[in-house]
């Protein structure tokens, strides 16, 4: 309740067309060339100290890409990227930190400023005010800046730390399951992460170990000109749990920028994992100028029986968001789950949605998507629910709902349903629908201003999703509802 | 001076060809009184709550309306609320997955903060809505349901006169509170409205039917036809219109 409020008070404070995390931080930055040539993905794996396998895995993906054309199926469209007009590499120019107090304070201040505290004494300040402990990873273009709580985590057996340092001390781990979720050769986006990605988490859960706190990875685009290339793996060994969070922001330009990144997920026997993303990356001014491109690859394997993958997403970001984070139930008996609330307003597009695999015995997924589609925006949700000839016992609940809001605006809904074992039992509900004048009169007669009445009847509208998110998320993806709802009414 | 004056308000449907269905309405009420709208079908009651609160989908071509001496027409929707009129549906919209509670406390701070007041905290609000729901039979589980989803029709009025006590509202216009009432709810209903008459409070009470206002005493009630006020008096008038219908009227006006 108290959050609904705090939505209200958001949409008084701010004026129209204002991105609050626009701003830029001015630092020394170390960049590779730009453009995209073998000697970048050597420079940046160089950089990195990486071992020769990773090169080479890196180079392969690198040559794969060059014969790969880009996927134009989406219901999305922009002018052709120029791919060598990219820098793939930005580093804040200094010396590798050891402690938080090396990071250089410009940095600090930034993730401060986005209310990311990276000083571990500051989140547990946190703790006494209420709020959970949660361990951040905080990565800055192309590098990770600092992970907190890393001692306490190490005590549990937890390992999460930036995935350039897990290549490096856990080798055999990362070369066990990078890419066997994600293959390299997957597709364009995909397969150029694989070449040139910079950063991003690595988070293995042991054997029975349900993770002591959530953990988290902050994205900051800072640099102009920059793709941000993240790689995200996660490893839940059997029995263990874990919890993962992900925030992105990036500065307010006039350009477009690429942000590609692969999240892979891996989930052996009766392990689970919850991974939320709250993405509001720089959706573009009023007018459609600049905005980051989202093309992102995100997949969870459910390897083991029993094992369960949840996915929720609250999408209020990016000019363009082309998007899937799926779910391959290979185990028997395992789960998947996606929640998304995916909004859209000014010229933004969106063409997001999830792939359920069912490959297993009795496994089951459960699709809950409310695209909420406001401006000039488009809106599509895209997914794919099919059940292998050896899938007995599958089933899959789906449900998208479309809010319409103002009539320049658009909701596609494409499901792909496709069943190969006669037992598969597949349900799809969806419904399309506008504000209703009625409603708004119904709360503007209250004392509601037509955008308090808008937030409040959004946030009803996605109610099932946000109740999904870690607490700490639900608060701050209410507030963003209402944002990014600014200047839709009136 | 007059808390509510309607000056020969003419108004018609929005766009071109809508047809007019206020033709030269006047009524002056005063804080305090409790007024009661009767009619036949048709007759532009519904029209006239709604053009009182503001929708929009009506075009006001002719007469004015003032509260407190401040121009009515001039002002948003929700300007007019937190200046304390109050229109109770007859049919009550749902808002699926915003809580009650939630959509009670968002309405009464989006009203103080227009009036310069501060918030309400959480545990006065906690406080306040317990003894008015209390008072009106209604429970901690339809606080927590979505607003008035799911709701019986009995429900829904009952909730709409909780909103009413906790916005406490200059002017009440309650449109056909009675429809879709059962005799026990109707009491119930009648009571939280008689609770919340006062020296400061006027009310329109906008009814078919004789019985509500056996609940809910008039100090005036007028007859309306055809978009006019055709007849005014005190409460005895209700009882002959009771007895002996609208048929006059509508002959008259053929």
């Amino acid at each position: 309740m108290p959050a609904v409020q705090e939505t209200v008070d958001q949409v008084r404070s701010l004026d129209v067309d204002q991105y609050k995390y626009g701003f830029f931080t001015e630092i020394e930055s170390e960049k590779a060339p730009k453009g995209l040539t073998e000697d970048t993905v050597r420079f940046i794996s160089a950089k990195k100290d990486e071992p020769e396998w990773m090169l080479e895995w890196r180079l392969e993906a690198f040559r794969r890409w060059q014969t790969m054309p880009e996927p134009n199926w989406a219901r999305v469209s922009y002018p052709p990227i120029d791919y060598q007009e990219l820098y793939y590499y930005s580093a804040p120019k200094r010396k590798e930190a050891l402690s938080i107090d090396d990071i250089d304070p410009e940095i600090l201040a930034t993730y401060e400023k986005l209310g990311i505290p990276l000083r571990e004494r500051d989140a547990l300040l946190g703790i006494q005010s209420g709020g959970s402990k949660v361990a951040v990873d905080a990565v800055f273009d192309s590098v990770s800046v600092a992970t907190t709580f890393k001692e306490e985590l190490s005590k549990a057996g937890v390992i999460f730390m930036p995935i350039s340092e897990a290549v490096r001390e856990y080798p055999e781990l990362v070369r066990q399951y990078l890419g066997s979720v994600v293959p390299v050769t997957d597709n364009y986006f995909a397969t150029l992460n694989s070449a040139v990605f910079s950063d991003g988490s690595f988070v293995y859960v042991p054997k029975g170990v349900r993770c002591p706190m959530e953990l988290s990875t902050y994205f900051r685009i800072n640099e102009r000109n920059t793709g941000q290339f993240e790689r995200t793996l996660i490893i839940a060994d059997e029995g263990a749990y874990v919890s993962y969070l992900e925030g992105c922001t990036a500065p307010q330009r006039d350009e477009n920028q690429l942000h590609a990144a692969v999240v892979e997920l891996v989930a052996l026997a009766d392990a689970e994992i919850k991974y939320s993303t709250v993405q509001n990356w720089y959706p573009g001014d009023k007018d459609g100028k600049g905005g980051i491109y989202n093309f992102v690859t995100k997949r969870g394997d459910c390897r083991g029986d029993r094992s369960k993958i949840s996915w929720t997403q609250v999408e209020t970001g990016s000019a363009i968001t082309w998007k899937y984070p799926s779910c391959i139930l290979r185990g028997d008996n395992s789960q998947g789950e996606f929640y998304s609330i995916a909004i859209s307003n000014g010229y933004q597009q969106v063409d997001s949605g999830t792939k359920m695999i069912h490959l297993g015995k009795n496994t089951s997924s459960r699709i809950i998507s409310k695209g909420i589609a406001a401006g000039h925006s488009d809106n599509t949700y895209r997914g794919l629910v099919t059940a292998h000839r050896k899938a007995t016992g599958a089933r899959n609940f789906t449900n998208c709902d479309s809010l319409l809001i103002g009539d320049k605006c658009g909701a596609h809904t494409v499901p792909y349903i496709e069943s190969k074992n006669s037992s598969a039992q597949f349900e799809h509900e969806a419904t399309t629908s506008k504000i209703s004048e009625d409603q708004l009169f119904y709360c503007r007669q209250r004392g509601l201003d037509p955008e308090e009445a808008t937030a409040l009847i959004v946030n009803g509208f996605v109610k099932d999703v946000l109740q999904q998110l870690p607490m700490e998320f639900a608060v701050e993806a209410q507030k963003l509802i209402a944002v990014s709802l600014e200047g839709s009414v009136g | 001076m007059a808390m509510l004056n309607i000056d020969n308000l003419h108004a018609k449907i929005d766009g071109d060809h809508g047809k007019e269905i206020l033709k030269g309405l006047s009524l002056t009420v005063n804080p305090g009184e409790v007024h009661a709208i009767m009619g036949p079908n048709g007759s532009g009651k519904s029209t006239l709550s709604y053009i009182l609160a503001g929708k929009e989908d009506y075009e006001v071509t002719d007469g004015s309306v003032s509260l407190d001496g401040e121009d009515l027409l001039e002002m948003e929707i929700d300007e007019r609320a937190a200046k304390g009129v109050f229109l109770a549906f007859q049919y009550p919209i749902e808002v699926p997955g915003v809580a009650t509670m939630t959509f009670l406390r968002s309405a009464l701070n989006a009203q103080r903060k227009k009036r310069g007041e501060a918030e309400i905290s959480t545990p006065d609000f906690l406080r306040l809505v317990k003894d008015k729901a209390a008072n009106l039979g209604i429970n901690q589980d339809m606080l927590r349901r979505g607003v008035n989803v799911g709701f019986s029709g009995g429900e829904k009025k009952r909730a709409e006169i909780l909103q009413m006590a906790i916005l406490e509202p200059k002017l009440c216009i309650l449109d056909e509170t009675d429809s879709g009432l059962d005799i026990d709810a109707l009491k119930v209903v009648s009571e939280g409205v008689n609770a919340l008459r006062s020296p400061d409070r006027a009310m329109i009470v906008i009814t078919h039917y004789q019985r509500l206002l056996n609940h809910i005493v008039p100090d005036f009630v007028h007859v309306m036809h055809k978009g006019r006020i055709v007849r005014s008096g005190g409460k005895e008038l209700a009882l002959e219109l009771e007895a002996n219908g609208y048929a006059e009227y509508q002959q008259d006006a053929a």
